[in-house]
């Protein structure tokens, strides 16, 4: 793989992240990510129309006229998230339940647009769909790490997928039974979302930021 | 009576679009830098929204829901179920009204369409009008109250926009640690702000 390609997919992840640098596609980050099962099945959800967008409209491209290229992004986008709203529905029904709109929300999810509009305009279909594959899985890993930490310290278990709900702080632990922990129920309430993604962006540009100073808004 | 505004009410304060959905986060991160800027972008999504949500139950009611087109007297259009096509013809209408009502203000009103200026036809892919627009589907509202919940909705949106930006407009002098300037403060305020507004969350009017 040469250095172009590789960069393709990894800079989503740190340098270039969709949510925490470019502030995009934030609505469905937060909003979906109070259990850990949900954040996963939305960052799928997003990777898969992200990759088949990009490459759809990487391959027709060079007919879209520039006027109506919005639209017909569009278009396209829509398509995709009907796709992926009734998959969800006939195989994941109570995932499906949770997302409620916010699987049609993908539509106006900005990282979608924002990447057809920036990447698969201008880029062959390889590059797009790898490029599909890095954003997706980026934006995938950062609304994981919120649903984690907001699960486990909202409700003390964590929903993985085809595993059910694993508890992970002791029964004994809790008030009821006579120990000295109690749930942080403001976790599981919106407030929290936001609280934990500045903390994440602060610490990403902390980290990547003494490398790459142009993280920083000043 | 009461029950609208008890709607209103819930649509503004404790189910505020913004800080318990979430929707409208990019534009609201975006352009929430000037209050001027960011009141000028909350009377749009006002406008919009209570356009939009009405026009879209009518689109709705009349065309896509199970049995809607009944009405045409065919009964193989009647027996057709077309809410599968929402996402597309909700995401339609919006992007088609939103021409329409920028083409409106351009003409009635200059000094209006100055101040909205690139402002509206961000909206179409801001996600509080289409999620307004899903919710009241999903809750099975009438008309009545498809509008009021679009219309106080917006509001809602408008105030937690004018809000944030006054917050931003003044932390703009105070010493934040380099990493956290910009979003990371940014999204602690909302955070702040979405707990305060937690508060209301008592508020009911048919419960007397």
């Amino acid at each position: 793989m040469s250095s172009d390609t590789s960069r393709i997919l990894t800079d989503p992840f740190a340098v270039k992240n969709p949510l925490t640098v470019q502030v995009l596609g934030i609505c469905s980050a937060l909003a979906v990510t109070s259990q850990l099962e949900p954040s996963l099945i939305m960052g799928l959800s997003v990777t898969a129309v992200i990759c088949v967008g990009n490459v759809v409209v990487s391959l027709i491209r060079k007919m879209i006229p520039n006027k109506i290229r919005i639209i017909a992004e569009m278009v396209v986008v829509a398509s995709l998230v009907i796709l992926v709203d009734l998959v969800l529905k006939a195989f994941l029904p109570d995932v499906s339940k949770k997302l409620s709109v916010f699987v049609g929300l993908i539509i106006t999810n900005c990282i979608v647009l924002g990447r057809l509009e920036a990447f698969a305009m201008g880029n062959k279909p390889v590059d797009s769909f790898l490029d599909g594959i890095g954003n997706g899985f980026a934006y995938g890993f950062i609304i994981t790490i919120i649903g984690a930490i907001r699960e486990i310290f909202g409700a003390g278990s964590l929903t993985i997928p085809g595993m059910g709900k694993v508890k992970l702080i002791p029964e004994s632990w809790y008030e009821i039974n006579g120990g000295w922990y109690s749930d942080n129920v403001m976790m599981v309430l919106p407030p929290a979302a936001f609280v934990i993604l500045g903390l994440l962006i602060w610490i990403q540009r902390e980290i990547w930021g003494r490398k790459h100073p142009e993280m920083f808004e000043d | 009576m009461a029950e609208h505004i008890n709607m209103a009410l819930n649509s503004i304060f404790v189910e505020n679009m913004l800080l318990a959905y979430f929707l409208g986060m990019c534009s609201f991160l975006a352009v929430s830098k000037k209050v001027s800027t960011a009141s000028g972008l909350g009377v749009a999504v006002i406008f919009v929204l209570t356009l939009t949500c009405p026009v879209n139950w009518l689109v709705n009611e009349y065309f896509l829901k199970e049995g809607a087109l009944a009405w045409t007297g065919s009964e193989q259009l009647a027996a057709l179920d077309l809410s599968y096509l929402r996402f597309l013809t909700f995401i339609a209408v919006i992007a088609a009204m939103v021409q329409v009502v920028e083409m409106f203000i351009e003409k009635t009103s200059d000094s209006l369409y100055n101040a909205l200026g690139i402002f509206l036809p961000l909206i179409t892919v801001n996600c509080a009008i289409l999620g307004a627009s899903l919710f009241q589907i999903d809750r099975e509202y009438t008309l009545v109250q498809s509008v009021n919940f679009g219309f106080s909705s917006g509001i809602g949106w408008f105030l937690a926009i004018v809000l944030l930006a006054a917050i931003r407009q003044r932390l703009r002098y105070s010493h934040i640690p380099r990493g956290l300037r910009g979003l990371g403060i940014t999204m602690l305020v909302t955070g702040l702000m979405a707990m305060a507004f937690m508060a209301f969350a008592g508020i009911d009017l048919k419960g007397n």
